[in-house]
């Protein structure tokens, strides 16, 4: 039972991400690789505020999302001047970038050895420690993503997005800034993935950089056009299915060696699969290869 | 309806060269305030290139446009469109999988509910939306797209889709109209429709300036016509002068 809550828990928190990175991907057509750098960054943040300075959970998670919100300003401002595919090799530069800080800041994060005794959340009161209350936590992340994301998508701002994904040009010519739109949804998803990240520090309770590398930004990607991008439901279902599946891998009796290979053999074959037969992901309405 | 004052277009020494051809050398023109006026000429004459430059989507190597007094040279493409300077394009550009009223409110200007925060907490944005909804309905009625408001932009005939960028550019608050072969591949019965259009535009104190191949139509409905090749401004008039000097022709068909 703890277990089935643990494979939940996570599955809710990638849901979060993953529909943060899709009002990227999806919604504006700007696929970030840097998504994992700014998961680590809420994660890195609160965990730090909360294990040096005893800093409470819901502040440090909003601390995180601040973070994250400035620094994608420095990501977003330079790297958005860029097109298409040069947008995306200037993302992965900068989730090198920010690994690196992960792992070699020794002072701050203290690298490879990683932060060990995060504090599970107290939220007024409400002292998060069983399994059963940090799904619904992570669950209220999840929704509260969500619920942003529809307002935003469905808002005037949405509709510029979307022109900005399927012509920016014609969205230039109508006099809209689509610089500025494109720079408000990068640092939105920041921090919405921020968030995520801090609600998984305080539920692991230990971080170490290898929770952030460019494998687990590819990871939400997958995550984001296995489900269907741009699409409700897509980062749910997208994150439900390759958080489950490995986990149903264990159940087949192979050891976990093999088994840790085998998952990333069955991602990649996944998304060549998807992209070959169904562009759109299982619920999504919108293919990538346009 | 149209501000009383109306600053005219105006540009001086525009050039532009791509890898070593001179799309436009030293181009200078004084648009009238209001007129219909059509830009002629060979493929390749600048004509598209000019309406680039002019819009912010291409910067010239030389030369400075203007509005009135204020200088365009250098703005980015959305603050010139933002005074009042509406474009379409020779390949139509539309949001394809949305309904037609979605592109017409897309390009209403001043939208609060494109800012950040009143998308999210909603202030006042359904009440402007609905005050857009209008608007925007207004302009499809006045192109004749209204039965097509919740089809998608997509599923229009070619002449519709034209139309439809027409009903954007006004729906934008356009001043001054720069359409690139607004009638080209129109089927003929939608050209006058089209034509009509443009004329009631200047009756109502607009500057329309449309790129044109099709000489009939150019004679039938402009007020002044320029006729470039190469790069430069070869001749400029009314269209029953221009259109009958021989070497213009030459120039055109040839």
């Amino acid at each position: 039972m703890e277990y089935l809550l643990h494979v939940l828990i996570l599955a809710a928190i990638y849901t979060a991400i993953a529909a943060s990175l899709d009002l990227l991907a999806g919604r504006t057509g700007l696929l970030s690789i840097a998504h994992a750098a700014f998961y680590g960054i809420g994660a890195y943040t609160s965990a730090l505020l909360a294990v040096r300075l005893g800093v409470p959970f819901i502040v440090g998670v909003l601390a995180g999302m601040v973070v994250a919100t400035l620094i994608s300003f420095l990501v977003s401002l330079p790297s958005l001047r860029l097109h298409d595919d040069y947008f995306v090799i200037a993302t992965f530069g900068f989730q090198m970038i920010l690994f690196s800080i992960f792992n070699n800041w020794m002072d701050l994060t203290r690298g490879p050895l990683g932060i060990p005794g995060i504090p599970q959340p107290v939220i007024f009161g409400w002292h998060v420690d069983s399994h059963s209350e940090f799904l619904l936590l992570a669950a209220c992340f999840a929704i509260f993503a969500y619920l942003v994301i529809w307002r935003i998508t469905s808002s005037p701002f949405g509709r510029v997005l979307h022109a900005i994904r399927e012509d920016e040009v014609f969205a230039k010519a109508l006099g809209k800034n689509t610089l500025y739109f494109k720079v408000t949804a990068f640092a939105v998803s920041a921090a919405l993935a921020a968030s995520a990240g801090s609600l998984y520090a305080h539920y692991i309770t230990y971080i170490d950089p290898t929770s952030f590398t460019v494998m687990e930004s590819i990871l939400v990607i997958s995550m984001v056009i296995i489900g269907g991008a741009g699409s409700l439901w897509g980062p749910l279902v997208g994150a439900v299915v390759l958080v489950t599946l490995p986990e149903a891998l264990r159940f087949v009796g192979l050891p976990s060696s093999v088994a840790a290979n085998l998952r990333q053999i069955i991602y990649g074959s996944l998304l060549v699969i998807m992209m070959m037969f169904r562009p759109r992901g299982l619920v999504g309405n919108y293919g990538f290869s346009k | 309806m149209i501000d009383v004052a109306r600053p005219s277009l105006g540009c001086e020494g525009l050039s532009k060269s791509f890898d070593g051809t001179q799309a436009l050398q030293d181009v200078r023109l004084e648009f009238p305030a209001t007129g219909i006026v059509a830009l002629i000429g060979p493929n390749g004459a600048g004509k598209t290139t000019l309406l680039n430059v002019l819009t912010g989507f291409l910067r010239p190597d030389a030369g400075r446009f203007f509005l009135g007094e204020r200088e365009l040279t250098g703005l980015a493409p959305h603050r010139i469109a933002r005074l009042g300077i509406a474009r379409t394009f020779q390949d139509l550009r539309l949001i394809s999988q949305v309904p037609v009223l979605e592109n017409v409110l897309l390009a209403r200007p001043n939208q609060k509910g494109e800012r950040l925060l009143p998308a999210l907490l909603r202030f006042g944005v359904a009440q402007e939306e609905s005050r857009n909804r209008e608007q925007a309905m207004r302009w499809l009625r006045f192109v004749g797209l209204d039965q097509k408001a919740s089809e998608a932009a997509g599923e229009l005939s070619y002449g519709q889709q034209k139309l439809l960028t027409l009903a954007c550019c006004l729906a934008s608050e356009g001043r001054i109209l720069l359409l690139d072969e607004p009638v080209a591949g129109v089927h003929p019965d939608m050209v006058s429709q089209i034509l009509d259009l443009l004329r009631q535009l200047r009756d109502q104190g607009r500057l329309v300036v449309f790129i044109e191949h099709d000489i009939a139509a150019v004679r039938h409905v402009a007020d002044l016509v320029i006729v470039m090749d190469e790069g430069r401004i070869i001749a400029q008039g009314r269209p029953g002068e221009v259109l009958e000097r021989p070497e213009i022709m030459e120039a055109y068909v040839g």
